[in-house]
């Protein structure tokens, strides 16, 4: 069958509740091993994993499965640059460390359909030649945590894990491991870190984690939604996963829509949903109507916002995102209206940074410092012009000197501020001037 | 090798470089300097500080070229106007919370930040919001802090941690209030611990000692050697006047690198202390003030009518030893005795020495310590063994049961042990193994069986091949190699000074050695030529003031066979007068032959002498290597150790205030003791 | 007793008492330790931190961290970097209930402040401060992962969500008054769909 893609920028529809991986993303069903296996997991995962491994890594590239951490980079190629037959103990590592401001999907996927994370991580570890996986789960989800325990437990008692998990052969073992309040640790080389008992400061870069990762060894991390919708996409196929989206920008994705809109919520949709038809049909529009509209985040924290112009028309996905100056980033949708102010939206994300910088690298230890600072003297309209454009000239010196993108996340929350409402601040400073 | 080199651009300029360097390092090979903080070649790569940033072309961000490998047809910049804005920008963030309080700070005119500033500070600071304060942390009686000048690059945590071998520094917190201590502000516990305020690129760790004392133009620099041990660690010292104001490292790969002990480093207030400035007599059971010309006129009658004998102490150079050998020489043989710990020896020098070159050290995969403990005794050699450690190197210990900064497998008191059978299946599997032999055995050796049984050891475990002998004694002490290369020495290979027929001796000069003060001697007629007021002179009939190292020139040779140079940096104190000098005014007067009229003189005749001491900083080449017998025999001696304290092994470290300090605080303290219990 | 944020702070102290790790978690522990390689036991440290908090009164003090580091062999100070780094890890005594309001951007557009308000005055204490009765411990902390149901609150191990005065105010009380709380959604979700 000859499968024709959509451009992104093509209007879409609602997607079928039958296309959606996650069927209990809500928790209306049993989460564990019973609803799991009515929900379809588990049930030809032997022959999933008799597969050759490369031809399940062909499999998932072709399915044009993007990472759903925040960067967006192909799974299926990233599994790729996994060394093969080493000799050498491989790991997966799946991150639910889920600490970017705006965004919550992991946590419905560990907590309601746990085994949809498990049985990824399963096949993921099979084709990367990994007979290890650690899930490293932000400490503050501890009742999540306690549910994905008791589904490993019980896919271990089924035998769908462990040793010949599945009776396919295949060895592997599952193990969670609690972070404890540090949101650097969702990034993957401060993560491996923290998982081998220490402050999670980042690694340089290279050598990359594929080479030198957990305890040395090759080692493949990846965020906790494109593993868990890994079984699915093998078992219906990459062109069914292709036939949802658009071109390079495929499948389903889940978005958490917070802030300012009438009913907030967490829903899976087709990847590429117009911005403003996920925040009207799924959540009830936004608090005053949508002309009270400010910006959208659209991304989580560190994407930078958009103006209403652009939230009209803009698609959820990853590269009419990029091509309208933000990010799909997490699909963390913060929605800001008029009734609050926009810059001390943003000064809390400042703040957010200080507080998360790991203190290693000079530009991020001092410079989420300094540019929080400011922008606490922003929103009380003390800064004039030219500290504006100090103010800019700091996140640029931030921006792409660090060791880590934590340092570039800082920054470019502070320059889409600017860069939409520059005469805002002004005027704001300029206000106060006259009443002092 | 020719696999390893690549062609790399840098500024446009092609340049061949071995593929395993770093970015930064194909700079520096270039031409171009690239300024850093926390890159440090002895310490492992942090990256952290960011202001090696360079460009390369095609990548979309400057990188940190500490940080890079290369490769093959990469192309570097490392001035264009976005480096150097990448660079700026770094540099005001380091200095936005710095307190730039250049003018009061110690490291002032020699600090890595305040240099860098000048390329890269702005003229005026942007940054506008308050500045943070850190509280100052407690690190012990040798490291003075003040944490609101740290930049956070790590380079003490990574010494402590990967070089001294403590892992008690960390850094505390994160974001902008990590912070840099010890573990809840205990003092350091290393030997090695003023390495840190050399390493420390900014004013946030100084000496506590030299604190406030002077500012670095100030400073007269005097090359020379650390002599308060065997390794002849390569120092700087800095004085003005007549006052020694700071001890440093000098780099030498070969031996220290560039780090020193904290003896060496910190010890130098007792250079002035208790000072015996001037000549003294007994008189009615006390030690009265005299001048030159009488006391060396009491002593010349005795030198007529009594027999004499010469010790000679830890810290005595060879011209100083050859002019006592040459003196002596007009009283016959046997009369000179530097081997006053009963030290035993064969013949050759590669009896006596360390004989693998210090910088291989880091190369053994099984080092075996035999009553030696040389985190004490030697720390830098300690250090190169923590260096194998790290390698994989096995250790294993014979002796008491030490404790040290690295896990050994302990195999009983006994030299026998040597044949324990977990030694001999280690020594089959190595390739590369090394042996210490230290003092604590070595002074106990009474059979001299036992000493080649030691090499017929170390000859049947390939510990000695045709290519390498591995086999190593160490004593820790600076002046003994020499001496005994110079023959300094009785007859007597084992416990020459127990067999010393010291009733045949009616006089005894000591040169810096307290054995002065030994019973046996209570009946002959004492002469102390010395620094310090110690047991020694306190007991002895004539007392004449000496130099110090610092204050003549001198050649010692370190444990592995190196010659060196200490060099003069200050007047003696007081009226001391160099004991050639002496000797050669008694020589005088008594109608000796005694040629040297000057120093130099005095030098060249030793050179004549002996060639291979000319060679400075070359390893003597042993000519005639000890011979292998068959017969592998140890007697049973018990191990004892020749250094107990660290801080207090020798008459001027005893009066260092300093030193004192850190006994109080370091070894006495309770979390100490708490920790070895 | 208030000042900084009890789990991010580099001043560590002393509770007086020894610490040695109960009969139960001295099985745990060598659970835990097998979930990673050999000579890899310093993967552990998190995990034991946590127990030695949940043995030792919901915070971290020297001792316990002594005893961490004697457990797993490593240097004091890296147990103390962890410990330090880590928002979790109590370094100082905490009440009954540990109250972490989200203050992060998504909570805030919600309304937090009004939660903060409401907590500080049902609690009696300020933020980073302990009440009087030892029973609150409240802080502000940084986004909890729930931003879809904001304001929401983390209690000790719960989450309580889709808040507004009146229900937070509601669990304040409870507490008080021991009595049980629903956790999750104040306004009846079942965890983040549209409803
Ligand atoms: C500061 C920072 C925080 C991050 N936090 C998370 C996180 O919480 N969860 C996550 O999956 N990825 C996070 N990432 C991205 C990860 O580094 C990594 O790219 C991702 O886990 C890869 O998974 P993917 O390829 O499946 O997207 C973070 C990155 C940075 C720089
Ligand atoms: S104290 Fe000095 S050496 Fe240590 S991190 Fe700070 S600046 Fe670097
Ligand atoms: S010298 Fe390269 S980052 Fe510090």
């Amino acid at each position: 069958m000859l499968l024709v893609l959509k451009k992104a920028g093509e209007v879409q529809k609602m997607l079928n509740e039958k296309d959606k991986v996650f069927q209990n993303l809500h928790g209306f069903q049993e989460p564990f091993i019973e609803g799991a296996l009515k929900r379809g997991s588990w049930s030809n995962t032997k022959e999933i994993l008799s597969k050759d491994q490369n031809d399940i890594i062909e499999l998932v590239k072709s399915s044009q499965l993007r990472g759903r951490g925040g960067a967006g980079f192909s799974t299926g190629l990233k599994w790729s640059f996994m060394p093969k037959n080493t000799g050498k103990q491989h790991y997966l590592v799946v991150n639910a460390d889920e600490s970017e401001p705006g965004t919550c999907k992991d946590r419905e996927i560990i907590r309601n359909d746990p085994h949809t994370l498990v049985e990824g991580c399963l096949i993921a570890s099979y084709a990367i030649q990994a007979s290890k996986c650690y899930i490293y789960i932000r400490g503050e989800y501890h009742h999540e945590y306690v549910q994905l325990e008791k589904a490993i437990e019980e896919a271990y008692e089924r035998g769908f894990i462990g040793k010949n998990a599945c009776g396919s052969g295949f060895d592997f073992d599952l193990y969670v491991h609690r972070g404890a309040g540090a949101y650097i640790c969702g990034e993957e080389t401060a993560l491996l870190e923290s998982l081998e008992g220490k402050k999670g400061q980042p690694r340089l870069k290279p050598p990359f984690p594929a080479g030198v990762g957990l305890y040395g060894m090759p080692t493949t991390i990846n965020n906790v939604e494109s593993i868990a919708v890994v079984p699915t996409i093998l078992r219906r196929g990459p062109d069914w996963f292709k036939s949802i989206g658009a071109e390079n920008n495929t499948g389903t994705k889940i978005f958490c829509i917070s802030g300012n809109v009438n009913k907030p919520c967490t829903i899976e949709e087709e990847m590429g949903i117009p911005l403003k038809e996920l925040v009207e049909k799924h959540c009830d529009g936004v608090e005053g109507g949508w002309d009270n509209l400010k910006a959208i985040v659209p991304g989580g924290s560190s994407t930078p916002m958009l103006p209403k112009n652009i939230c009209e028309s803009v698609l959820m996905n990853f590269d009419d995102l990029k091509a309208n100056g933000s990010g799909l980033g997490t699909a963390g949708v913060i929605v800001v209206n008029k009734n609050n102010d926009i810059a001390e939206v943003i000064e809390r994300f400042a703040y957010f940074y200080k507080h998360e910088s790991c203190g290693q690298c000079t530009p991020c230890r001092e410079g989420t410092g300094w540019m929080h600072r400011m922008m606490q003297r922003l929103v009380r309209g003390e800064i004039s012009p030219e500290q504006i454009e100090l103010l800019e000239n700091v996140t640029k010196q931030v921006e792409g000197h660090t060791i880590c993108a934590l340092g570039d996340a800082a920054a470019w929350p502070i320059q889409g501020l600017i860069k939409n409402f520059k005469s805002e601040l002004i005027s704001k400073y300029n206000e106060k001037l006259k009443a002092s | 090798m020719s696999d390893d080199l690549i062609k790399i651009k840098v500024n446009q300029k092609e340049i061949q470089v071995d593929k395993n360097l770093t970015v930064m390092q194909a700079c520096e090979i270039a031409g171009e300097e690239i300024p850093r903080f926390c890159y440090h070649d002895k310490l492992t790569i942090a990256g952290n500080c960011r202001m090696c940033l360079v460009e390369i072309e095609k990548a979309p961000k400057l990188v940190s070229s500490c940080t890079m490998p290369l490769m093959e047809g990469m192309s570097i910049i490392t001035n264009s106007e976005k480096v150097n804005a990448g660079r700026k920008g770094v540099m005001e963030f380091l200095l936005i919370n710095h307190p730039l309080d250049c003018p009061i700070c110690d490291q002032g005119g020699e600090c890595d930040l305040q240099d860098q500033a000048m390329y890269y500070g702005f003229d005026k600071s942007r940054y506008k919001e308050n500045k943070r304060a850190v509280d100052n942390k407690n690190m012990g009686p040798l490291v003075n802090t003040i944490m609101t000048r740290c930049i956070h690059c790590t380079r003490c945590v990574r010494f402590a941690t990967e070089v001294a071998g403590v892992p008690e520094l960390g850094m505390l917190g994160r974001g902008e209030n990590a912070e840099i201590t010890t573990y809840l502000e205990q003092s350091i516990t290393s030997e090695l611990s003023g390495n840190v305020i050399d390493l420390c690129p900014v004013g946030a760790l100084t000496s506590k000692p030299y604190q406030f004392k002077a500012r670095p133009w100030e400073l007269k620099r005097t090359d020379s050697i650390d002599i308060f041990d065997s390794v002849g660690s390569n120092i700087r010292v800095d004085s003005r006047a007549e006052e020694i104001l700071r001890v440093t490292p000098r780099t030498n790969e070969y031996i220290n690198e560039e780090w020193i002990s904290d003896k060496v480093r910190f010890n130098y207030d007792g250079y002035y202390q208790q000072r015996i400035d001037t000549p003294y007599i007994k008189e009615n059971q006390k030690l009265s003030i005299s001048n030159w010309e009488e006391s060396l006129k009491v002593l010349k009658d005795k030198l007529k009518t009594l027999k004499p004998l010469a010790l000679i102490g830890e810290h005595v150079d060879l011209e100083t030893g050859y002019a006592i050998k040459k003196f002596m020489s007009n009283y016959g043989k046997d009369n000179v005795e530097c081997r006053t710990d009963n030290h035993a020896i064969l013949e050759s020098l590669d009896s006596y020495r360390f004989n693998t070159p210090l910088n291989d050290i880091e190369n053994a995969d099984l080092i075996i310590l035999v009553g030696t403990n040389p985190k004490i005794e030697t720390p830098i050699i300690n250090h190169k063994i923590f260096k194998a450690y790290n390698n994989d190197a096995k250790v294993f210990n014979i002796g008491e049961n030490i404790s040290l900064n690295y896990k050994t497998e302990y195999l009983g008191e006994s030299l026998s042990n040597l044949n324990n059978e977990n030694i001999i299946k280690a020594l089959k599997k190595s390739t590369n193994p090394l042996i210490i032999i230290g003092s604590a055995f070595l002074n106990k050796i009474k059979n001299i069986k036992t000493l080649k049984s030691i090499f017929s050891y170390a000859d049947k475990y390939k510990v000695i091949t045709k290519e390498k002998n591995n086999l190593n004694f160490l004593n820790p002490y600076a002046s003994r190699v020499g001496q005994l290369i110079i023959g300094n020495t009785t007859n007597n290979l084992c416990e020459p000074f127990s067999n010393l027929k010291k009733d045949n001796f009616e006089l005894v000069l000591s040169f810096g050695s307290e054995h002065i003060a030994d019973e046996q001697f209570n009946n002959c007629f004492k002469v102390y030529f010395g620094h310090h007021g110690d047991d020694g002179a306190m007991g002895s009939d004539i007392v004449l003031p000496t130099p110090l190292y610092t204050e003549k020139n001198g050649t010692f040779v370190n444990i592995e066979g190196r010659p060196q140079e200490a060099k003069k940096c200050h007047n003696p104190i007081g009226s001391a007068k160099e004991e050639w000098s002496i000797l050669k005014k008694l020589s005088d007067e008594l109608s000796f032959d005694f040629i040297p009229n000057t120093f130099d003189q005095l030098r060249s005749e030793l050179f004549d002498k002996h060639p291979i001491l000319s060679d400075y900083h070359e390893i003597i080449v042993v000519e005639n290597s000890t011979s292998i017998t068959p017969d592998i025999e140890f007697e049973d001696c018990k191990a004892e150790y020749p250094v107990s304290n660290f801080y207090m092994s020798d008459v001027i470290s005893k009066n260092s205030v300093t030193m004192a300090k850190c006994v109080d605080e370091i070894i006495s303290t309770p979390s100490l003791l708490e920790k070895s219990a | 007793m208030s000042g900084n944020h009890p789990g991010l702070s580099n001043n560590f102290s002393r509770s007086g008492e020894k610490f040695s790790w109960s009969k139960d978690n001295l099985r745990s522990i060598k659970n835990i330790i097998s979930k990673y390689p050999k000579g890899r036991e310093q993967s552990a440290v998190m995990p034991l931190l946590y127990l030695a908090q949940e043995q030792n009164n919901n915070w971290i003090s020297i001792e316990c961290i002594e005893t961490i580091a004697e457990t797993l062999n490593m240097p004091k100070i890296r147990v103390t970097e962890v410990a330090s780094f880590y928002s979790m890890y109590n370094t100082r005594p905490v009440g009954e209930n540990l109250v972490q309001i989200c203050r992060t951007s998504p909570c805030w557009l919600r309304g937090s402040n009004k939660i903060t308000k409401t907590i500080c005055k049902e609690t009696k204490c300020e933020i980073n401060d302990t009440s009087d009765d030892n029973k609150f411990t409240v802080v502000e902390v940084e986004c909890l992962g729930a931003c879809s149901n904001g304001p929401m609150v983390q209690i000790n191990n719960d989450f309580y969500e889709d808040l507004d005065e009146e229900s937070t105010k509601k669990i304040i009380d409870n507490i008080k008054e021991g009595k049980p709380n629903v956790i999750g959604s104040q306004k009846g979700r079942r965890s983040s769909e549209n409803a």
